[in-house]
């Protein structure tokens, strides 16, 4: 008689699945670093590595990219949601040719060191560009995948220097009514203004969060956030966040713009969850932008090992 | 020489007209599909989706305003045109609802049935489809007919609840801006509330004619 008998291995012994990826993610580095090392004079063969003819690596370029086919620049910049330019999807491209994203200026403000006014090249002058292919899951149930360039959300936060009493960052979209038309609607108005957005400090210094400057190497077109934009691609696309004018740094959560707007439908995290339904449509699927069929939502939005720890004992279905 | 019918010319005429906006998608979708600009946006599923819908609605409205019409301009042949653009609602209804069947959820029933029961914005949506079709099928000569004059009538008020639903599944649709939804709601207001003021206007008419006879 065959008795089978349970796994020797105790359940706190098996190494967490986001580990091994880590791991692994870790492997490839090294090895990657180990080529450059050895790399002096002699060529390894087949390891291409990211060194420019100074000898500084380029930002980690690679690390959190997605290998999927990026999106057409074309598709990405004709079809967006930025309400301030209108509500359908070619309005942002049709009326924001005439935006000014130069001069620009950020105002920094609340529980920071340094709270100020920057002209937009003062705050940014120095942090290293690096370019980021991030998926892009929108709320509505279609996604992109976008190269963003830019930089890590958490660098531009240390240059700051929040004190730490600040537990969340906030941001502010432009008011502009002579720039944004939908500023200037008062019948029916679509949504307060500004746009408003936030993230928990750990969210905000996390490696994925990140503020894009340009997409495909090029200057981020004024539909797409010009000059400023967060991304999150953990998270549903509404919390990208554009033309930020205003990083808040303080203690209570902020209320954003479509959680105020309708707050059985969007929350404060509005991570990507296939498991849990927008309450009018399923958030299971997606239809990514040039694909006919529909493919499976991931949760965090394929993000789960850089950002689920994150949420842990958190509820997911009460916190969405 | 035989006398020319104008309505040889007038029902053909308004037959093709009512087939123009498919006639723009369907032609959109085959310049989409060989890589040439046909008008769609990036997403080209949900461009038919929100036109077939849209569409639906806007037939919609055109049937309900012929006997306002009718009664207002005292155009009575203006009937004539009522089948035809009601069986044209239902043909971009069929197509809305083709997509949502097809190119939506790709036929899986079992989300189907949940969607339906679940959510509101697709309840709605159905409703006033599934109550076109038993319109669509009576509407022959030969089912008016069948069911006489007044049952036909009374069965064709129907479409009254679809377009009440077709309304409050478009509202559902928008995220924000109700404007659409709201201005189309007005509409049936005013094209229902047409027919409630006729109806009570004639009640009240009716006595009155009688005894001054």
């Amino acid at each position: 008689m065959l008795i089978q008998r349970g796994s020797d291995i105790s359940s706190s012994e098996i190494t967490p699945e986001n580990l091994c990826h880590n791991r692994r993610e870790f492997i490839k580095t090294a090895s990657t670093v180990l080529g450059i090392a050895a790399a002096g004079t002699i060529i390894v063969p087949g390891c291409t590595t990211n060194v420019e003819a100074t000898g500084e690596p380029q930002a980690k370029h690679g690390q959190y990219d997605t290998t999927e086919k990026p999106t057409s620049l074309d598709d990405i910049a004709s079809y967006n949601n930025y309400y301030e330019f209108g509500t359908g999807k070619d309005d942002p491209a049709r009326n924001s040719k005439n935006f000014k994203p130069k001069p620009w200026t950020v105002k920094v403000e609340g529980m920071v060191k340094k709270p100020a006014t920057y002209d937009l090249d003062e705050l940014i002058k120095g942090l290293t560009t690096e370019d980021r292919i991030y998926r892009m899951r929108c709320v509505e149930a279609w996604s992109m995948v976008i190269p963003w360039s830019g930089f890590p959300l958490a660098n531009l936060i240390s240059r700051l220097e929040p004190t730490p009493s600040a537990k969340f960052v906030e941001f502010k979209t432009l008011v502009d009514p002579n720039q944004y038309p939908e500023q200037r609607r008062s019948f029916l108005k679509v949504l307060d203004w500004p746009y408003v957005e936030g993230l928990r400090m750990d969210e905000a210094t996390n490696p994925l969060a990140f503020i894009a400057t340009g997409i495909y190497g090029k200057p981020l077109p004024n539909q797409n956030g010009a000059p400023l934009r967060l991304v999150t691609p953990w998270k549903y696309g509404f919390k990208g966040i554009k033309a930020i004018v205003n990083i808040r740094f303080t203690d209570k959560q902020p209320v954003n713009t479509w959680q105020q707007q309708a707050p059985q439908e969007y929350g404060f995290y509005a991570n990507v969850n296939p498991m849990v339904d927008h309450p009018r449509w399923s958030q299971a699927r997606e239809r990514r932008i040039g694909e006919f069929f529909k493919r499976p939502t991931l949760m965090f939005n394929g993000y789960a090992d850089q950002v689920a720890q994150m949420y842990s004992g958190l509820d997911l279905r009460k916190n969405y | 020489m035989p006398k020319l019918n104008p309505w040889w010319i007038l029902k053909p005429a308004v037959f093709v007209a009512c087939l123009l906006p498919t006639a723009w998608i369907g032609r959109a979708l085959w310049l989409t599909y060989q890589g040439l600009d046909g008008g769609l946006s990036a997403n080209p599923i949900k461009d038919v989706t929100e036109f077939t819908g849209l569409w639906t609605l806007r037939f919609l409205m055109i049937t309900l305003a012929i006997t306002p019409l009718r009664r207002i301009t005292g155009l009575s042949s203006l009937i004539r045109f009522r089948r035809m653009v009601g069986l044209f609602t239902f043909f971009q209804g069929v197509l809305h609802w083709i997509t949502y069947i097809w190119l939506d959820q790709f036929f899986m029933w079992g989300e189907i049935a949940k969607d339906i029961v679940k959510r509101p914005f697709i309840t709605s949506g159905m409703l006033g489809f599934t109550l076109m079709i038993p319109l669509a099928i009576t509407s022959t000569r030969k089912w008016i007919a069948r069911l006489g004059g007044s049952r036909w009538q009374k069965i064709h008020r129907l479409i009254y609840i679809s377009a009440v639903a077709g309304v409050v599944h478009y509202y559902f649709f928008v995220k924000s801006d109700i404007f659409y939804p709201l201005a189309y709601g007005l509409l049936v207001t005013v094209l229902l509330g047409f027919r409630g003021w006729h109806a009570i206007r004639t009640r009240t008419l009716k006595p009155a004619t009688t005894y001054s006879r």
